[in-house]
């Protein structure tokens, strides 16, 4: 197939910039393990609320500057709602859903992650100044999608 | 049925008219995508 | 010799019905949006018999699936027409079947929306369950579809017959390519719909979340991208007519139409780039699958400069962009289009950047998300179907454009254009500062970050004012040029290819081998996943109701 010569130029260009995009980032997802959230771990929807450890969800400390919080999403609700983590700390989410999918988004973070019910998902933020952040389902769930949020507060 | 012609000399380098306005406009829209991206990139980054 | 003679009568009056109901579902679904963007806003509380939810699923699935789809099939049907000879009277009659198909299935899919039945989203994501009726609709619409599809494949196949060896007109070509899409790209959701009946109406207990979700994004994505593959037709070979110009290298345009079909399907992955269940090699490969479809749209910018180049140079353009000056701005047939080649830029631009691996985590589910494709669908899609219909429809009316309803035409896309633009430029901001989509008016218990969105979603409204505008003047042209304008004969702009250029291979013509390709690579996106989702899923859910 012929193509003037600009148009082979353009293309090169064009398909070297994305290849960059997908070099960088491909890097960081399989070098430095900063890929989008993609926990493979299946749950009985139904059973949530006596399965570990989803039986007990909350903030538990498990390093010096780490945390994990175990959370449900339903409708709408997160549970446990309005945490308070130490600035400068890491934390792991740990989520799953008891009724329809919802998203699980802390606004001006990267923390934007599907929580499906029947899966268990995980997403890991490092928090480091302080500050309130305002956690929103962005998947719609429902009449009342627009209530479920809550907080974390960084202290 | 396949008819394909070989490939001719004159098809090679069509200056029938000049393309620098089309080059330097996929250009534009080139840097219009790589800018987008560093965006978007630093923010992520500032995000981490 | 059919040039000369106009459109064939019964076939003309079939793409009008489909322009018809096209235009009646843009005064449905645009006063849905209308109302979406001030409740939005916190400026207007709707009613509780008809909610936000119900006002955005009966937007996205009147505009996405009813608007496009009717426009499409009229718009092709016309095309396979005029460059065919005419449609076989069984092709015809399929497409009036089709029609029935489509408008049954669209009752059945609207009474429960306004019932609060089917408050689901144009995404109808498991395990929330809306009525049983509602997916019935949709597989009456689907039915429909397919019957347009077979009607289109059988038109074509006969012609080839007849034919023999000869490229397929090059309208026809791109025709074929949009249908082939229709129906392998809802095979999917098709399949997932047909398992979400017998447990909406209560037989199976319970649903395969993933498995649903998957096979719906199969469909979802590949939907948007035949609208798109339908409004480039119109880029390649309308708008160098009306231009008075010549269409770019017929083999790289046949090229770019075959590359849209085989890529297509598989792109739609990215919309689960943040979804549990699927490994990270898993999604990069299908990241590398969406990013794909960049090559034949860098290909398609490539083209559309340089047929404007060549044509504005002809005129006596000079120097590296004077070009640009000799192109016809005052015609909206040139103007609507030509907007939306531009809106492709950010919209494109969005579309790699967000479907970047873990660029994604910044905008999905945003707003950031809802003004992409309010560029891509809303603008470039939209306002080329728009500059269409100023000739399509006379054409198929027996009626001519006049200057008076030209000059309404290039009102309404400036309207259009203003409207989309301060639209979507505030909610890629709003998105980026991680306001939620599909999501009513709240203050998250007056949440400060909330607050900080307010702004943007009044700037909305805004764009939102202009497009009604431009909505109105759209309308009201199109009925003007259905049942008012002067009889007489339209031309059906179809430019031709250029002179000295070498004749395209045959090996273009091979559908059965770019299918072959196509399913190809939607086995290698799929069939992993989906096999993994199956064996491997968890107890399945059983139905919500939410709403």
């Amino acid at each position: 197939m012929k193509m003037h010569r600009y148009e082979e130029i353009w293309l090169t260009c064009g398909i070297s910039l994305i290849v960059v995009f997908m070099l960088i980032t491909g890097y960081q997802t399989f070098a430095m393990d900063m890929g989008p959230p993609s926990h493979i771990e299946t749950i009985d929807p139904q059973k949530v609320d006596q399965t570990a450890p989803f039986d007990k969800p909350g903030v538990n400390k498990i390093g010096e500057n780490e945390y994990e919080v175990v959370m449900t999403l339903e409708s709408f609700v997160f549970t446990p709602a309005d945490i308070e983590i130490p600035a400068g700390s890491t934390v792991h989410f740990i989520l799953t859903s008891k009724d329809v999918t919802h998203g699980f988004e802390v606004a001006g973070t990267n923390v934007n992650a599907m929580v499906m019910p029947g899966y268990i998902q995980k997403i890991t933020q490092k928090f480091g100044e302080a500050g309130e952040y305002l956690v929103v389902c962005n998947e719609y769930c429902g009449a009342g999608h627009q209530y479920m949020s809550t907080t974390i507060r960084v202290v | 049925m396949e008819s394909v012609k070989p490939n001719r000399e004159e098809d090679r380098h069509n200056e029938g008219h000049s393309q620098k306005g089309t080059l330097f406009s996929v250009f534009m829209v080139g840097t219009f995508i790589a800018l987008l991206f560093v965006v978007v990139f630093g923010l992520y980054m500032s995000r981490l | 010799m059919n040039k000369l003679l106009g459109a064939h009568p019964r076939d003309a009056a079939l793409s009008k019905t489909y322009m018809f109901v096209a235009f009646a579902a843009l005064l449905l679904g645009g006063i849905m949006g209308l109302l979406q963007t001030i409740e939005r806003a916190g400026l207007f509380e709707m009613p509780s018999y008809f909610t936000y939810y119900q006002a955005l699923t009966t937007h996205g699935i009147v505009l996405v699936v009813v608007l496009t789809a009717f426009f499409t099939i009229g718009y092709f049907y016309a095309a396979l027409s005029h460059t065919l000879d005419g449609l076989l009277p069984k092709v015809r009659k399929m497409a009036w079947i089709g029609f029935a198909l489509k408008i049954v299935g669209f009752v059945f899919v609207v009474v429960p929306l306004l019932m609060n039945k089917a408050t689901v989203m144009y995404t109808f994501y498991p395990p929330m369950k809306a009525s049983p009726y509602f997916y019935i609709g949709l597989v009456f619409i689907v039915l429909g579809v397919w019957m347009c599809a077979f009607g289109a494949f059988i038109q074509v196949a006969t012609w080839r017959k007849n034919n023999r060896g000869k490229h397929l007109p090059i309208l026809s070509f791109f025709a074929t390519g949009v249908f082939v899409l229709l129906f392998f790209g809802s095979l999917g959701v098709t399949v997932e719909v047909l398992t979400i009946i017998p447990w909406a109406f209560g037989w199976t207990k319970t649903i395969n979340v993933m498995v649903s979700r998957t096979l719906f994004w199969s469909f979802g994505h590949t939907l948007v991208n035949i609208w798109y593959l339908t409004a480039v037709s119109a880029w390649y070979v309308i708008v160098p007519k009306v231009i008075g110009g010549r269409r770019f290298s017929d083999v790289l345009t046949r090229f770019v139409v075959i590359a849209l079909v085989i890529t297509n399907i598989p792109g739609g992955f990215h919309h689960q780039i943040v979804d549990p269940g699927m490994s990270q090699a898993l999604k990069f490969m299908h990241v590398f699958m969406s990013l794909v479809i960049a090559i034949p749209s860098m290909m398609t910018a490539y083209a559309m400069f340089s047929v404007f180049e060549r044509r504005g140079r002809e005129l006596g353009g000079k120097g590296l962009l004077g070009w640009f000056k000799k192109m016809p701005w005052g015609d909206v047939r040139f103007l609507a289009p030509f907007i939306a080649m531009v809106a492709f830029i950010p919209g494109g631009a969005g579309g790699i950047v967000q479907t970047t691996n873990q660029l994604n985590q910044v905008v999905h589910n945003t707003l950031w998300i809802v003004g992409h494709f309010h560029l891509t669908v809303g603008t470039s899609v939209i306002l080329t179907f728009f500059g269409i219909s100023y000739w399509l429809i006379p054409y198929v009316s027996k009626r001519v454009l006049t200057p008076r309803i030209n000059k309404v035409g290039v009102i309404q896309t400036i309207f259009w254009t203003i409207g989309m633009a301060i639209m979507t430029f505030s909610m890629h901001i709003a998105g980026l500062l991680g306001a939620p989509r599909r999501t009513s008016y709240t203050t998250y218990g007056d949440h400060a970050v909330a607050a900080s969105w307010d702004p943007y979603t009044v700037v909305v409204v805004v764009g939102a004012a202009f497009l009604l505008v431009g909505g109105v003047l759209q309308l009201y042209a199109v009925f003007h040029l259905m049942f008012r304008a002067p009889k007489g004969e339209t031309e059906f702009p179809l430019a031709e290819p250029e002179e000295n250029a070498s004749a395209t291979p045959y090996w273009t013509e091979r559908w059965g081998r770019t299918i072959i390709l196509m399913l190809l690579l939607v086995a290698m996106a799929y069939v992993a996943p989906l096999v993994n989702f199956i064996i491997n899923a968890p107890p399945g859910s059983p139905p919500f109701v939410t709403w």
